[in-house]
């Protein structure tokens, strides 16, 4: 496997007058409860993961869960108070300034909840921001970010003002601007939160095209559970600056690693998270019918086709080769079982 | 019991009181006290006391110490006097190069600064000045007297008034539309028609040098509190006594150092319109979401670039609003200045005043009134007008403000042109309407008093010698007989019982120094003019407020109006009361009341209009009455604002009380007023005002802990 784009070893931020050397103290076991007594409040606590190339890692969390200091240390808004972090290789926390702006200016984009657009520039001047600050000339800085209002479907609405936008065009002129650099890594941080539901959606399906497009290595920010298992590739469940687990989505769906994780599954629909290869018995048994599934297929997809076969359905990889048989009562016990009351 | 339990705030205020009132009564007035009038101080009296401190003796009447404490900080302004005159006269004697004599010369360093900077200041004025005006000066800086006499034609013309009024009217129409425009327009013509162009003119001068100077250094020092905390927090008590300060107790040290006329005026007004700025700009900077800052950062902005194309454009409102306010002291200092000798309309109105001509003052005090609100409307208008887009415009479009206010040079200076020959062997009235050759209103409202005094003349005295007699008199009396250590422990206690022990600290430190200072007295009288303003006022407020709350029309009008009254300088609040009144005391507490009432009425309105509306609705839903309504909600909840209002009423009141020392009170105002025309009046007058704005600030502090507190308590910010 090639290097991971974002790697971080045991990360700490900790808030407070005297943290470092209270971290020092407690060598490493971090209790948020003394720490509070002692009037310092704990953000990340021991965040150690990797993001490889083109992954999206959805950070998932309530709020106060250290979820965005988490990611502001690794964009190094603040400095993580121990820890180490590795951008492609480069250790983050060494670098000097000005390699910190040289890095953002050619690797970073981020994106905001409050959209952060300056009130006193235009859409396309506020896209063309990054390149401006790059040094770019101004008409092909201009040039670049007219490209960037077509790909986020703003054009026509170039020389509005922020203020004369609605929300969800607000965050798409944010969208726009984190990706004008042309960046490899991108951070969002609860890019959707302050829209509506309708438009939520809507914004997340257009950052689903955007991303199979792009393929960018992206750090998500997010308190929706859905919105996090619509998105992610893999998922981080924080709590009081702990990872409480870091798995694929259905892995976290099926095997909650804490009761706290167990209990933000527990009211998700399973049938749109799971595939086929999640549930499928991996013996081919005798009794298999005519209609055949595809492994990587969402349950909720075939769901209708399984259940109205009388015997087992066979499931076979992107080779037409049989892998494994799926019952239609498993289906059924899927959706249907595991809940609060049945279980 | 039952009830101390119950209310043990009360009965904490109550046993203050009781001790205060004890103290009052067991300290025996001495017989040997009177009050001092101003010039027995300068004489040496056989009964005095006296110690010597750092070389200076001082000289007083000593009293039983529970009545009045010993002068103790009575050496600090003669040393401040001999502090500054030894910076000025003695210290570091440097060589310098004069280009006159064409030889060195020694001079202390400081003295030659101040000269330098005065200098350059009286350069920048002139400039402005003969550019609106006309002039040699500013030729003359670059060349030599000589060289002028030789090309006569190398004068600075000055712009025909047509000009400057048509210019001022694009640029309002520019910052707001026709309304202002109109209004611009009108002034201008007004100012010229009735003679007053030049002192306007001058002072529009005056305004254009210092307000920029202030707000760059306000700008710059407000980036520097913000981006340090050491920076803001040696900043911050300053920023506090200038704001309570009365503005003309800072123009004593200003004549020491930098002498008499319009370049120490500008310096002075500058130290005092920088202040506001800095807050502002802190304001502003700090409004600014983090997100933004953080999406500066990651655009890849170094500090630089993130200040200036980041965080200063997104603040741009505030900061705007600080050059608002900037604009407006500058202008109050502009009028305030003419106590040492600036000119302009300030020049005129006080040389008015003291020929107690009213007409001619009220002239120059319309004229100041309506620059004032003026500027107040063209600077707000600039910090509320947002960008517009301007590239898909044409060339015309876009610089049509430019080719219309160069159309209307051409046109002034045409019509200037044909003025001469219009107006032959007068003077050319399409240039400029000379002083006083414009028409006059003042012999009318001259005989206007005369006959309001003729007529009213036995009501008013009537009411005069009643309010003074029978209300102010046994007031001051009062106050006068509190004993020192009485006032002391009631406002120390005060302190305590609002803030615990931290504020009594404070409040005990500012107070003790002007009880150690040696105008006890006077700070009284000046305490006891300003309470009787505050409580009149604040009756008169909260009562207005409150009466035009009920009615959205009446709110935005009495805004409108409290807007429109706090522009003008408060020196010309005096001209009316003074019109009515004559020189009394009677004339400065109104004008302290008509003053002081804008601030009271203003935060009334404001506070009542912050309960939040779904509070209105759960209260109406509730079946409340419109007086329920107000008593039960919306005075609780609009109470701590009202409270800041209170303050500023203290303030504006300290402020007016100071300022009416030009009409003749025996308050610490008349000591400055003193100091300005006293030689070695520097420390004194520096002083005196340290004492004003410590009585402000023993009241700031105690309001503000309370509001503070009381806002905590009730969960509103």
């Amino acid at each position: 496997m090639s290097n991971p784009v974002i790697k971080c070893e045991s990360v700490y931020k900790i808030f407070g007058e005297n943290a470092k050397k209270m971290l020092q103290d407690s060598n490493g076991n971090v209790d948020a409860k003394t720490f509070q007594e002692n009037g310092c409040i704990v953000g990340v606590n021991n965040a150690s993961f990797e993001v490889s190339k083109g992954e999206m890692l959805v950070v998932m969390g309530l709020s106060g869960s250290g979820k965005s200091t988490l990611l502001r240390c690794i964009s190094r808004l603040t400095d993580a108070t121990d820890g180490k972090i590795f951008i492609e290789g480069q250790d983050l926390l060494q670098l000097n300034n000005k390699e910190l702006i040289e890095l953002r200016r050619n690797k970073m984009g981020m994106v905001f909840q409050s959209f952060a657009l300056l009130p006193h520039k235009t859409v396309v001047e506020n896209i063309a921001f990054p390149l401006q600050i790059k040094g770019i000339k101004t008409e092909d800085s201009i040039s670049k970010a007219m490209d960037m209002v077509k790909l986020v479907g703003l054009d026509g609405r170039e020389n509005y003002f922020p203020r004369e936008l609605s929300g969800g065009q607000q965050q798409r002129v944010g969208i726009a601007r984190s990706l004008a650099v042309e960046p490899d890594i991108w951070f969002l941080d609860e890019p959707f939160s302050a829209l509506d539901p309708l438009i939520r959606k809507e914004m997340q399906d257009e950052f689903l095209r955007l991303q199979d497009k792009l393929q960018k290595t992206i750090m998500f920010i997010t308190h929706d559970f859905d919105e996090a298992l619509k998105l992610a590739d893999r998922i981080a469940i924080m709590k009081d600056g702990i990872i409480e687990q870091l798995d694929t989505p259905a892995n976290i769906v099926l095997n909650p690693a804490t009761e706290y994780v167990r209990k933000f599954t527990e009211e998700v629909p399973r049938e749109k998270v799971l595939l086929i290869e999640d549930v499928m018995d991996p013996s081919t048994n005798e009794n298999i019918g005519d209609l055949k599934v595809l492994r990587d297929e969402i349950i909720e997809n075939v769901a209708e086709k399984i259940l109205t076969q009388e015997k087992t359905v066979a499931v076979i990889d992107n080779n037409n080769k049989i892998v494994g048989s799926i019952n239609p009562t498993k289906i059924i016990n899927t959706v249907f079982g595991g809940r609060k009351n049945n279980n | 019991m039952e009830f101390i339990k119950k209310y043990p705030k009360l009965f904490q205020w109550l046993f203050l009181l009781t001790v205060f009132f004890a103290l009052c009564f067991a300290i025996d007035v001495p017989e040997t006290y009177k009050f001092i009038r101003g010039q027995a101080e300068f004489v040496k009296d056989p009964n005095q006391s006296s110690y010597v401190f750092l070389g200076k003796e001082v000289r007083y009447y000593a009293f039983n110490v529970f009545w009045r404490l010993p002068p103790l900080l009575g050496w600090l302004p003669i040393w401040i006097n001999d502090s500054l005159f030894f910076l000025m006269n003695e210290w570091m004697p440097i060589e310098f190069w004069n280009e006159d004599t064409q030889e060195f010369k020694t001079r202390p360093l400081v003295l030659q600064i101040s000269r330098n900077l005065t200098a350059f200041m009286t350069f920048l004025i002139e400039l402005i000045r003969e550019i609106l005006l006309g002039g040699l000066e500013t030729v003359v800086a670059f060349t030599s007297w000589d060289w002028i006499d030789k090309n006569p034609w190398a004068e600075l013309p000055g712009l025909p008034w047509t000009i400057v009024a048509a210019g001022s009217a694009i640029l309002a129409y520019n910052l707001s539309g026709k309304g202002l425009a109109l209004f611009a327009g009108l002034v201008m013509v007004y100012i010229s028609i009735f003679g007053q162009w030049k002192p306007s003119m001058q002072t529009l001068s005056f305004i254009l040098v210092a307000a920029p100077l202030s707000f760059i250094f306000g700008l710059g020092l407000g980036i520097a509190a913000f981006k340090s905390k050491r920076v803001e927090k040696a900043l911050y008590p300053i920023l506090l006594v200038m704001q309570t300060m009365p503005q003309y107790a800072v123009l004593v040290p200003a004549l020491v150092l930098f002498g008499v006329g319009d370049h120490a005026a500008v310096i002075i007004t500058m130290v005092v319109a920088v202040p506001p700025m800095i807050l502002l700009t802190i304001l502003g900077l700090r409004a600014i979401p983090p997100e933004v800052i953080e999406a500066g950062r990651m655009s890849g902005c170094n500090n630089w670039q993130l200040m200036f194309k980041v965080l200063i454009p997104t603040a741009r409102r505030d900061i705007l609003i600080g050059v608002n306010q900037v604009i407006m002291v500058c202008f109050s200092m502009a009028v305030i200045s003419a106590f040492i000798g600036a000119k302009g309309l300030g020049f005129n109105l006080l040389l008015a005043l003291n020929q107690l001509n009213i007409g001619l003052a009220l002239e120059a005090g319309l004229c100041i009134s309506l620059i004032a609100i003026l500027l107040d409307k063209m600077s707000l208008a600039w910090a509320n007008k947002q960008t517009d887009y301007f590239g898909n415009l044409t060339f015309f479009q876009r610089n049509k403000n430019i080719l219309f206010f160069a159309a209307t040079v051409i046109i002034g200076i045409i019509l200037a042109y044909i003025g001469t020959f219009l107006f032959k062997g007068t003077f050319n009235y399409l240039f400029e309407v000379p002083h006083n050759k414009g028409i006059s209103t003042a012999d009318f409202w001259n005989k206007g008093v005369d006959w309001i005094f003729d007529t009213f003349f036995v009501y008013i005295k009537a009411f005069n010698t009643w309010l003074i007699q029978d209300v102010l008199q046994p007031m001051r009396a009062l106050y006068l007989r509190m004993p020192a250590v009485a006032t002391l422990v009631l406002v120390v206690g005060a302190g305590y019982l609002i803030g615990g022990i931290r504020s009594a600290l404070v409040v005990c430190g500012l107070t003790l120094f002007i009880a150690l200072s040696p105008w006890w007295d006077r700070a009284l009288v000046t305490a006891y003019m300003a309470t009787f303003g505050v409580v009149i006022s604040c009756i008169i407020g909260f009562t207005v407020g409150t009466l035009c709350f009920q009615n959205k029309h009446s709110t935005n009008f009495m805004l409108a109006v409290c807007d429109i009254f706090q522009t003008f300088p408060s020196f010309v609040y005096l001209i009316p009361v003074m019109m009515l009144f004559g020189i009394t005391d009677t004339s400065v507490l109104i004008a302290v009341i008509v003053y002081a009432t804008i601030p009271a009425t203003r935060y009334t309105i404001e506070g009542l209009r912050s309960v939040p509306i779904g509070l209105h609705d759960a209260a109406t839903m509730s079946g409340v009455n419109k007086f329920q309504r107000l008593t039960k909600i919306e005075f609780p909840l609009a109470f701590p604002h009202m409270m800041l209002g209170l303050n500023q009423t203290i303030v504006f009141a300290l402020f007016m009380v100071i300022i009416g020392a030009f009409i003749g009170t025996e308050d610490l105002g008349q000591y400055i007023l003193k100091a300005l025309s006293d030689k070695k009046g520097a420390g004194i007058g520096f002083t005196l005002g340290i004492c004003v704005a410590f009585i402000g600030l023993i009241f700031d502090n105690l309001i503000r802990t309370w509001v503070e507190k009381r806002k905590k308590h009730l969960g509103i910010d």
